[in-house]
């Protein structure tokens, strides 16, 4: 029995058949992928869960891919939840965690929405694979392609860093820089839709690849022993991750699979160089997401148009969470923070995260027992150019091969 | 005359045609124009208080016009305006 029903728009309510489309045609919202909820209820549980493999694909019957196809995968998914008692002691938090997801295939969050918009669009018959991205989803992109055997285009603002561009590259995908932001380069590509025969994951199969998302909040749950956490930390580009993960925790509870009632509250991260859902949370109307020019070098989540914008407002504010965000000398003050008192090299997006929370943690949003999670979602590699002006603060001394210049420069 | 990019979901009502020309001199008498010629375009572009919907976005010759002047925008004899839908996805409770 299929699982999927169909897809139905979030604001209107008219129903779709399954196919390629992100649009409702009444009145513009977005659709959402609809699942027999019903009948897996019958299905899905703790035990089946935990007999499924060590990847996100253990929370296969709760996305978008039907038991007859075959995934799509590097392995993504069950990342680290690490307690973390040394960032925790600096912040006064007792019962923190980070939810490493730098540990995917392709280093960042976005393999594991990727691996569900190709699997799902090799078994619908798509040869060719397409993205608009800010980079870390272009090289998840270009790496489940390769592993697939599609075709790839893959549409980039030309000013990537350099490190990013190379991870993209080595997988062969045809790459379009364009000369614009994110934003321009998404315009295009919703533009390009209608002349091409294409599947972009973050366009027309969105209400597939979007449903990756939940994975990371059913890892945390599980990994807490099936437990929610009291409040998650989660950068916003879109916002679509945030929405999700709210999705996630509503499954969670209707299945069965966590005891609480009680909903997390989510708080979103941004960087103040591109904050429209930030600026929004604290005006008058939070329901208005204005446009920005992004200005930072937290690139990866450098959308200045958040079309999720309003619908993370809603949720923070619903569920008690909030909306915070930090300069750009708090992200690189973060990133070494985190790295400093955790062993974890995270890159720009997750500093922004790790400087929400001390933001937030200095401040006295918390009593110090709530048990909080913080959501780092890719690695420092592929920002470590941000780090270079500062490298002459780093602890380091260069010598001579003898004892002697040792003794003379190094104070033990 | 002022171009108008009809996307695919909006064609229906503009019978298939890609882009629609008008006459206007700003935006909002453009969104009039192109409604006068194929009803139904106001009530999905706008709201209630006569607002772009959130999940419309308008290009004056590739450029976001809430970050401009949005609907008073000056409209020029050889500008396009792009109809694109906003991608959003994801659950509306909270």
């Amino acid at each position: 029995m299929p699982k999927l029903l169909g897809l139905r728009c979030r604001e209107c309510g008219a129903e779709y058949e399954l196919q390629a489309t992100h649009v409702c045609e009444m009145c513009f919202g977005p659709l959402d992928a609809v699942y027999d909820y019903e009948a897996l209820k019958k299905v899905v549980s703790r035990e089946r869960i935990e007999a499924g493999p060590k990847s996100m694909w253990r929370y296969r019957d709760l996305l978008p891919v039907e038991e007859s196809t075959s995934v799509v995968t590097l392995g993504e998914g069950f990342t680290p939840l690490v307690k973390a008692d040394r960032l925790g002691e600096e912040l006064g938090l007792r019962n923190l965690y980070l939810k490493n997801d730098s540990m995917n295939p392709t280093n960042s969050f976005k393999d594991r929405v990727v691996s569900v918009a190709i699997s799902w669009a090799r078994a619908n018959g798509f040869e060719t694979i397409a993205c608009a991205s800010t980079g870390n989803l272009a090289n998840a992109v270009a790496a489940y392609a390769a592993r697939a055997g599609l075709e790839c285009f893959v549409f980039i603002p030309t000013d990537l860093e350099p490190a990013k561009v190379s991870a993209i590259s080595v997988f062969e995908p045809n790459i379009v820089a364009v000369r614009g932001t994110y934003d321009d380069v998404n315009r295009l590509c919703s533009q390009l839709l209608e002349s091409t025969p294409w599947a972009f994951c973050n366009i027309n199969i969105r209400p597939f690849y979007a449903e990756g998302s939940k994975t990371l909040t059913f890892e945390t749950a599980e990994q807490l022993g099936w437990k929610l956490p009291d409040e998650i930390i989660i950068p916003i580009a879109s916002g679509c991750q945030f929405v999700r993960h709210r999705q996630a925790v509503r499954e969670l509870m209707d299945f069965g699979l966590v005891p609480d009632e009680r909903v997390p509250k989510f708080t979103g991260a941004q960087a103040l160089g591109c904050a429209p859902v930030y600026n929004a949370f604290h005006s008058d109307s939070p329901e208005r997401v204005l446009p920005v020019k992004p200005k930072t070098i937290a690139r990866s989540i450098a959308i200045g148009n958040p079309s999720d914008g309003i619908y993370v407002n809603r949720i923070a504010a619903e569920t008690g969470g909030t909306v915070e965000a930090v300069t750009e000398e708090e992200i690189v003050v973060a990133i070494r923070l985190l790295a400093r008192t955790e062993g974890i090299f995270t890159e720009t997006a997750g500093g922004v995260t790790i400087g929400v929370l001390a933001k937030l943690a200095r401040a006295g949003r918390w009593n110090g027992d709530e048990t909080v999670v913080a959501y780092v979602t890719g690695h420092g590699l592929k920002t470590a150019d941000v780090l270079a002006s500062a490298n002459g603060h780093a602890r380091r001394v260069e010598i001579d091969p003898t004892l002697k210049s040792f003794r003379e420069n190094v104070t033990i | 005359m002022t171009q108008f990019r009809i996307p695919g979901p909006l064609r229906r009502l503009s019978d298939g045609q890609v882009t629609v020309t008008v006459q206007a001199n700003d935006i909002a008498s453009a969104i009039t124009a192109l409604d006068q010629r194929y009803p139904g375009f106001k009530d999905r572009l706008l709201d209630e208080k006569g607002e772009l919907r959130q999940f419309v976005n308008l290009y004056l010759n590739d450029e976001d016009v809430r970050l401009g002047s949005g609907l008073k925008a000056k409209v020029a004899e050889d500008d396009e305006i792009s109809i694109v839908p906003a991608v959003a996805g994801g659950s509306v409770q909270a």
